[in-house]
């Protein structure tokens, strides 16, 4: 080693650097190249349908209509109604872990989060169909539809398949994620604030929503959009426990309706897709859905920036 | 010294060894049975005649070792764009060409290999078998205007049955499907009712959307009242109970290979004409209408690949249209009629190579 002249070293040393600059621009280079094409590819259908596609609620592959809000409405609500459901029940399931779980039930706890993170999609997909469906279906739905169905948003008839299944199986898949990350951030509280806390006799649950979460606010606000960035591209269990349907939010707004989103719109018709404005507008959907993606990422970047401003003020 | 000739002699006999497995082996080569060059065939399409086209693809493999063909089950639409990137040596599909798609890719020529039917499955609290449909009541239950099971327009043609007051949920392919191809064109031919066209998908007014026929047939299993489309093989050895639908003649047909079969064999005039000819709802007292074909799509002229594939594919397509189909039957697809048979032979005799015919 150091026989080396620092010649030598100096050109390893650039060597290094631009190695790892190019790793950086591969992820710059990659994005924009997958932008571009959906682009490129979605040419035909904005050409022909331009701005009908964001606005129409008709998708009629025979008389090459193509209108997607139905797929994006059934994309952000199955989303962002599994992160709402997710986000108390991940707080909870952290709280119980840094507060009050035993180091056993702890460890236990730990694998049991980073096993259901671990489930491949379709599997979740297949227990929603098979197991969850009916069971949903007959003590669940059937009773809220009898009892308060009048109300538009609980109509019936139940299905069983519906986006409120598809909510609660992403909500499943989207509480590992949230959860890890809260618990990781929880269990980083400075201690001395927590047993200043604890010594003033404060009780746990005051430590923790006076200190353990507002030191994790940030991160938690992380955890919660990356679980909402699973729930908006996930395609496999949401196909297969959605019912997909265009006629959501449309023809009936109720959440026990079988609804659509965008990726399984994707995912059931690309390959068989022949028509040109057909190929274009499935394109177009997957540039909409790396769009919205793009939105949630800047929106919430920017609410963190405000978070922090504020806080460290 | 010694141990060294030793050592040489025992290498010059594995040398020798060698020499001779290698010449049996060449002498075998040559005088291998229709002197097949070995060839690898890759080819790709439609899903429904998978299980029949791997069965033929591992039995013609005994037969003709040399020649290796894989096919990979990825959807019609993704087959055709295959053969006509000619990365696919032949193309299954549940439809045929469309004129935009005969105009843009000449010289692709049809061959029926198989066939199915599509059967009205159902789960009907009460009601095992022998449910009774016509295309009418099954164009409106599907379009959302007959709602109830006991609707008066289905109890009329099931005397004895106790349908239930129930409301009717319909379950269609979520997915683009040469299922849902020949589902609609029946309901397009056989039914003024139907006002939704025909298509790999149409826009359905109503309904549950599922994946695939395992997904419409586990839809249907799991929800009490259903009914749904599915090939005639998943419905059958899944044991859902699937309709006796009213043919051209009027009479109520049971799905069954014979049913399908004499369906084929009702459409083979019209395919003799027109390959690409729509055949439900054929004629025949005894015909299952919901019967359709599945085809093979390949270039005339197979000169763009090498002269022992192009052979390796034209001699693999005529055996499947002849001693082929007796292996249909066991996997519950329908045995290519005589006179089809017939047809798929007058097509692949076009196949050529250089100018020269292939068989």
């Amino acid at each position: 080693m150091s026989n080396k002249t620092p010649f030598f070293n100096d050109v390893k040393d650039n060597l290094f650097k631009y190695l790892v600059i190019g790793c950086s621009l591969l992820v710059v280079v990659l994005f924009s190249l997958i932008f571009i094409l959906l682009v490129q590819r979605s040419l035909p259908a904005l050409s022909e349908n331009g701005i009908n596609t964001l606005i129409g609620s008709v998708w009629d592959v025979n008389n090459l209509v193509f209108g997607a809000l139905p797929a994006i409405m059934g994309t952000l609500v199955s989303a962002l109604l599994a992160t709402a459901i997710a986000v108390p029940i991940s707080l909870g399931i952290a709280i119980f872990f840094t507060e009050y779980a035993p180091d056993r039930a702890r460890f236990a706890l730990s694998v049991f989060i980073d096993l259901l993170a671990a489930i491949p999609s379709v599997i979740y997909g297949i227990w929603g169909l098979w197991i969850i469906s009916p069971l949903i279906k007959n003590y669940v739905q059937q009773p809220i539809v009898d009892y308060i169905g009048f109300i538009p948003l609980f109509a019936g008839p139940a299905y069983g398949l519906s986006i409120f299944l598809a909510s609660i199986i992403l909500t499943i898949m989207v509480i590992p994620i949230i959860s890890s990350i809260t618990i990781e951030l929880l269990s980083s509280t400075p201690s001395p604030l927590k047993e200043g806390m604890v010594s003033l006799g404060a009780t746990r649950w005051e430590t923790v929503r006076n200190v353990g979460i507002p030191f994790a606010k940030l991160g938690i606000f992380s955890g919660v959009i990356l679980g909402l960035g699973r729930a908006l591209g996930e395609t496999m269990a949401v196909t297969m426990v959605i019912g997909n349907s265009y006629l959501w939010p449309f023809s009936t707004v109720s959440i026990f309706a079988p609804a659509t989103t965008i990726t399984s719109k994707i995912a059931g018709e690309l390959y068989e897709a022949s028509n040109p404005v057909h190929v274009g507008s499935l394109i177009e959907l997957a540039l909409i859905l790396l769009i919205i993606t793009l939105i949630v990422n800047f929106a919430s970047r920017a609410i963190l920036r405000r978070i922090s401003r504020r806080q460290f003020r | 010294m010694k141990k060294s000739t030793a050592g040489i002699s025992k290498l010059s006999i594995i040398v020798v060894a060698i020499v001779a497995l290698g010449a049996i082996g060449a002498i075998y080569y040559m005088t291998m049975p229709q002197g097949d060059l070995p060839a690898s065939i890759t080819a790709g399409g439609a899903s429904f005649p998978y299980p029949i086209m791997t069965k033929w693809i591992s039995e013609y493999n005994k037969l003709h070792p040399s020649i290796q063909i894989t096919y990979q089950s990825v959807g019609s639409g993704a087959g055709l764009n295959g053969l006509f990137a000619k990365t696919f040596a032949f193309a299954g599909s549940d439809a045929p060409l469309t004129d935009s798609q005969m105009a843009e890719h000449p010289g692709v020529i049809t061959i029926p290999e198989s066939g199915g039917g599509i059967v009205i499955a159902y789960n009907v609290t009460g009601i095992t078998a022998g449910l009774n449909l016509t295309a009418d009541i099954i164009a409106n239950i599907f379009q959302g205007n007959i709602t109830k099971w006991n609707d008066p327009a289905i109890t009329a043609i099931n005397p004895g049955k106790v349908l239930p007051n129930a409301d009717i949920v319909t379950v269609h392919r979520q997915d683009s499907s040469g299922t849902t191809f020949g589902f609609t064109d029946y309901l397009t031919r056989a039914s003024s009712a139907w006002k939704l066209g025909t298509g790999k998908t149409v826009n359905w007014p109503t309904g549950l959307g599922a994946n695939g026929n395992s997904g419409v047939a586990s839809v249907i299993q799991n929800t009490p009242n259903s009914v749904g489309y599915l090939e005639f093989f998943y419905a059958h050895n899944n044991s859902i109970p699937y309709a006796n639908v009213q043919n051209k003649d009027g009479y109520f047909i049971t799905p069954s290979l014979t049913s399908i079969s004499l369906a084929l064999k009702a459409a083979a005039p019209v395919v003799a004409n027109d390959i690409r000819a729509s055949v439900v709802n054929m004629p025949g007292k005894d015909v299952y209408p919901i019967s359709v074909f599945t085809y093979i799509m390949v270039y005339k002229n197979m000169s763009y690949m090498d002269q022992a594939t192009a052979q390796g594919v034209a001699r693999f397509l005529w055996w499947v249209v002849h001693d082929g189909q007796n292996y249909s039957e066991s996997l519950l697809y329908p045995k290519l009629p005589s006179e089809v048979v017939t047809i798929a032979e007058n097509a692949l005799k076009q196949l050529q190579y250089n100018g020269k015919p292939l068989l």
